[in-house]
């Protein structure tokens, strides 16, 4: 069973670590990525995730099977959620199952921050006072595209 | 829909903070043979005085470098700074 998804649901931790569970793994992590209540001292209420969305399961897919061929014997499955997630609950959570732990934490590692960068989704952050769209430090890091465009910033 | 002669039709998605300067996630466009995905961005989106977003871009749902030359009838999409995870 293959679980790269998105969705507006809460997500479901027992869905990806089945998907990846299988008689020769001996270890399995679950990595929950999960919406925080600042940043950078200041309070967020909610956050909103956009993606577009057949690109995003694609990209997905590919870290999955990236993570496959670096790692042999690592299986990954994974679930990003749209839409408002509210404080403590999960943005993201990414199930990796490898014959032993070494790998799963390394794989684990690198499907998250290969997301990170690559993955057309966008976040919101709310606020008390507003609201803003937030990048992560990692976006475009690696991604075949060229070069990315200043767009003639000063 | 029918393009004048030198010209073709691409269907454009933006997401965050560019859907929300355009007021619209698609939009059509009309634009001239030859042009790059990154001439496109340029057009739709000027400079303003602190710039432009910078964006990666996509065409067919993967990314391209911005020299790209527009087909008739592709997808295109502008990626804003990524957020996810």
């Amino acid at each position: 069973m293959v679980v790269i998804k998105l969705t507006d649901n809460v997500l479901d931790e027992a869905e990806v670590r089945a998907a990846v569970s299988r008689p020769g793994a001996g270890a399995i992590l679950v990595f929950h990525g999960v919406t925080r209540d600042n940043f950078a001292g200041r309070g967020v209420t909610r956050l909103e995730y956009e993606a577009y969305p057949e690109m995003a399961v694609a990209q997905m897919r590919a870290i999955a099977d990236e993570a496959g061929e670096r790692w042999p014997g690592v299986r990954v499955a994974m679930s990003h959620r749209t839409g408002v997630v509210p404080v403590e609950e999960a943005s993201v959570l990414i199930a990796v199952s490898s014959p032993h732990r070494d790998h799963a934490y390394q794989a684990s590692r690198f499907c998250i921050d290969t997301l990170k960068a690559r993955v057309p989704i966008w976040k919101k952050e709310h606020y008390d006072d507003g609201s803003a769209w937030k990048a992560n430090a990692e976006s475009g890091r690696g991604v075949d595209c060229g070069h990315i465009d200043d767009g003639g910033a000063p | 829909m029918t393009s004048s002669p030198g010209t073709l039709q691409v269907e454009v998605h933006l997401f965050a903070g560019l859907r929300e300067q355009a007021g619209a996630s698609t939009v059509q466009r009309t634009v001239a043979a030859g042009t790059t995905v990154a001439e496109l961005y340029a057009q739709m989106f000027p400079a303003g005085p602190s710039g432009r977003m910078p964006v990666m871009y996509a065409v067919q749902q993967a990314y391209v470098p911005g020299d790209t030359v527009l087909e008739g009838g592709v997808e295109v999409a502008f990626i804003p700074p990524l957020g996810g995870g």
